[in-house]
């Protein structure tokens, strides 16, 4: 048995796939809920039902889908250059930091002028934590992926340090602040709208993500430094060939990346916590799930709108399942294998299993 | 092998192919780039399986599965990159191959055999010398030697005269009918016809993954060997007539520059192209013609010396200077280089002009590049292609018109050419010699670098020769020979 680099690419295989692969996804969890003693078809309907259909289902799915849709649509602006910023994370956190610093210092002043801010803030601290591996890969040509995973790191700590270990601006320093360190509540004005349509509320996190979707759909297929990023990503010879600046663009789309994922965070500040929460913001692990999505939206920016929505909606209904009678480890196996089989297809789209059997040749040929 | 058939996915590489080779023969086997040659070749070593055929040695059939299964039954190849361990000796590397050698080496002996079989195959090789320090003429020698002390009874090699200098071809064909006499089939692959004429007794002709003919050589004239191969009649190409030869626009003054692994690659190079005119730069591959090019286009940079183009200095290391130049650059590699292979054909037309006409601040003007992509497709003949099609879709010969159309529509003043026809058919090569003589003739100063001196003749007005990253000599294209080229190649003149 080997695996082969398709040579010819079939038009129905990237949609063919996906489906595939959620089938084989269903059976192989059948079979450990089985196992466990579920019963797997209502256990299907319950989580179907949880995500999308029963009342608030979806409402809950667009809170955990926003923050993955700014993750990743920074994971595909990058990686569709070939360049693996890793680093979401924690250019999320330092979007969130400087969105909730903004939101503090202008406590007080109108809600038109909060927002925007916060917003503004957020995109210029991720851009600026992601320039720093942008830097070092465009003019040290160290790899972007430890130095933006490193990074990531480090911003966990500086995050832990402002809430915990220090008596920061960002600091709840009342006497229960005292006793159980906390980030100061941000100003009623620094909570950012919601829409409602129908029974659904959308926070406007979810809007302001489909606008950079938009944006990045524009800049990567209309303009010239889209031109510039998909010949550098193809190939970097080429791109030099031609007398494309190559070092400023991976500076300037790693800035990028960490700009959205950073958006992500001061709409985590606006939208949900209220607070630089640095605990919750930890334990989501939205950066590296974002990849994730990334991935199996092909960096397509709507795509992965998309699909942050719909591997949000796995993740609320994984909350609404768990109980006493269904373990949140069953529930993350659940999820697990979902992914496992998502990402596994997406090595049948371009390569093939060709399986060869050893006596066929020689039969053949002894016949003749 | 008779009635050999390999399928690709969307091609049938060979089909229903026989050749047979006689014992103390040397049979070529003669076709264009993608008729087969290379396929056929794979199928005989065991590389590849056929779909349907069979293959006989000796008169027994064979079934090959695996490179050994076809060094067991007697079939050697010389590839034409070589595999030899670089840090060893000759004598080791042969020894390596060798099944018949004890399994603990005895130096002496080890070079003696070598020795002995070097003489009886007259090919001059010192078996104690490491292969680094050898000539690539000497390695091949080493891979030809290795294949006979394996026990091979038939040696392939493919196309092994693109390596060398006109007299290392020559001795080369001298051992082969050395060998030829002693017994063994030797099967030549090779897209040149003056070598088949030379050296082979029979020709077997490939086209389009079919065998068309095998004829012997005494048989047949040159230009019918070239229709068959072709499948039409194909004229001797004519030599460029001078045309024009205006001031110069091209200069290098003292050009140095490091290569890949950082050694110097180039060495004081001086050369001056006027408009009009095509300077030919002969040389081996790898003696610094590829680093000439990229420094001439700010590809690479350079570690001494200046580039000109109509008196102005170029910025050092700067691609996108030498394009506002007016320094067009058709580069060797032009799967990885010259295109980006996975963009659409329409992207890969504003390659380097995208900044320009096609966009309007900020924005592409994307129906302006599918017009633009559409017209030149149109203008240059290139059959089979979509503006939209990526562009690694395209076959070698169509994928070069890109790139000319590309570099000629910028109306350059300087055209830097390297191995334009590399892997080109027939058809292909005329169109592209075409395209060379018309911008020439529209003043433009062409700097042609080639590893074919047939083409470096037909088409120059000068030819400087590079060795070991420099120049070492000049000689006018109208009155020089192919001797005198071959001489400087080498190094000894």
């Amino acid at each position: 048995m080997r695996i082969e680099r398709r040579l010819v690419q079939r038009r129905w295989l990237p949609v063919a796939v996906p489906i595939g692969s959620l089938i084989v996804a269903f059976g192989a969890i059948a079979v450990v809920l089985l196992v466990t003693g579920h019963a797997p078809l209502p256990t299907f309907r319950r989580l179907f039902d949880a995500a999308f259909v029963a009342d608030g289902a979806v409402t809950n799915t667009l809170i955990s889908a926003t923050p993955l849709a700014f993750t990743g649509l920074a994971a595909a602006v990058a990686f569709r250059m070939r360049l693996f910023n890793i680093g979401a994370e924690g250019q999320l956190y330092f979007g969130a930091i400087g969105a909730a610093g903004i939101a503090l210092l202008l406590a007080g002043q109108s809600t038109w002028l909060i927002i925007p801010a916060m917003i503004v803030a957020g995109a210029a601290l991720g851009a600026a934590w992601g320039a720093i591996p942008g830097v070092l890969r465009a003019f040290a040509h160290t790899n972007e992926i430890i130095t933006s995973l490193m990074l990531n790191y480090v911003a966990a700590l500086v995050l832990n340090y402002l809430i915990f270990d220090s008596l920061s601006y960002w600091r709840d320093t009342s006497a229960t602040g005292q006793l159980f360190p906390q980030g100061k509540t941000l100003p009623d004005a620094a909570a950012w709208p919601t829409f409602t349509l129908g029974s659904v509320t959308v926070p406007f996190g979810f809007v302001v993500a489909i606008v950079v979707a938009a944006v990045v759909w524009v800049l990567y297929t209309r303009t010239r430094f889209g031109f510039e990023t998909q010949v550098i990503g193809d190939s970097p010879r080429a791109a030099r060939y031609a007398g494309m600046r190559t070092r400023r663009k991976i500076v300037a789309v790693l800035c990028l990346s960490g700009a959205i994922a950073g958006i992500g965070g001061a709409s985590q500040d606006g939208d949900f916590r209220h607070v630089l929460d640095a605990r919750g913001l930890q334990q989501a692990n939205y950066g590296y799930t974002g990849i994730v999505v990334a991935a199996l939206a092909r960096y397509n920016p709507f795509a992965t709108v998309l699909v942050a929505f719909l591997l949000g909606g796995l993740e609320n209904a994984g909350y609404t399942l768990q109980g006493a009678d269904f373990p949140s480890g069953l529930v993350g196996m659940m999820q697990g294998i979902i992914l496992f089989a998502m990402l596994g297809g997406e090595l049948l789209v371009r390569y093939r299993v060709v399986i060869e059997r050893s006596g066929s040749v020689g039969a053949a040929e002894a016949t003749t | 092998m008779r009635g050999v058939t390999k399928r690709f996915p969307g091609v049938v590489a060979n089909d229903d192919v026989s050749l047979e080779v006689a014992r103390g023969e040397v049979h070529a086997l003669l076709g264009e780039n993608g008729a087969g040659k290379t396929t056929l070749m794979n199928v005989l070593t065991g590389l590849y399986r056929p779909d349907e055929g069979e293959i006989e040695v000796g008169g027994r059939p064979v079934e090959l599965h695996s490179p050994r299964d076809a060094i067991a039954a007697g079939i050697g190849m010389v590839h034409q990159h070589f595999r030899l361990v670089e840090t060893l000796t000759v004598a080791e590397n042969i020894a390596l191959a060798d099944r018949q050698a004890p399994f603990l080496l005895r130096g002496r002996e080890a070079e003696r055999q070598v020795e002995l079989t070097a003489e009886a195959l007259h090919m001059p090789v010192d078996p104690g010398a490491k292969i680094w320090q050898l000539s690539v003429g000497e390695q091949q020698r080493v891979e030809i030697m290795k294949a006979v002390r394996s026990g091979s009874r038939v040696l392939i090699l493919d196309e092994p005269t693109a390596v060398l200098t006109p007299q290392e071809a020559q001795a080369l064909f001298g051992t082969l009918r050395v060998m030829a006499a002693e017994g063994h089939s030797v099967v030549l692959i090779t897209h040149k016809l003056h070598e088949v004429m030379e050296v082979a007794d029979r020709v077997t002709v490939l086209r389009g993954g079919r065998s068309i003919a095998t004829v012997r050589t005494s048989e047949v004239t040159r230009n019918e060997l070239a229709s068959l191969m072709v499948g039409r009649d194909v004229e001797p190409e004519r030599r460029r007539e001078p045309g024009e030869i205006g001031d110069v626009v091209l200069e290098a003054r003292g050009l140095a520059a490091r290569g890949d692994r950082g050694v110097d690659a180039l060495r004081d190079v001086s050369l001056s192209v006027r408009a009009g005119e095509v300077l030919g730069v002969a040389g081996v591959a790898g003696n610094g013609q590829r680093e000439l090019a990229e420094v001439l286009t700010g590809l690479r940079p350079a570690s001494a010396g200046v580039v000109e183009v109509d008196g102005k200095r170029l910025r050092d290391g700067d691609p996108r200077a030498a394009i506002r130049a007016g320094v067009a650059h058709v580069p060797e590699d032009r799967l990885r280089t010259g295109v980006a292979p996975s963009l659409s054909i329409a992207s890969n037309v504003v390659l380097k002009s995208y900044r320009g006409e096609v966009s309007r601040g900020p924005f592409l003007l994307l129906r302006r590049i599918a017009a633009r992509a559409a017209e030149l497709i149109r203008r240059y003949d290139v059959r089979g292609a979509v503006p939209h099609a990526p562009a690694r879709l395209l076959s070698g010969g169509n994928l070069q018109k890109i790139v000319l159309a590309r570099e000629f529509s910028s109306r350059p003043k300087a055209l830097v050419v390297a191995a334009p026809t590399r892997g080109l058919d027939v058809g292909a090569i005329e169109t592209v010699h075409g395209y060379l003589r018309d911008a020439a003739a529209d003043g433009v100063a062409v700097l042609l670098v080639s590893e074919d001196l047939d083409e470096l003749l037909t088409l120059a007005d000068r030819i400087v020769v590079m060795y070991e990253g420099a120049i070492v000599g000049e000689v006018d294209a109208r009155a020089a020979s192919v001797e005198e080229i071959g001489l400087l190649m080498a190094g000894v003149a």
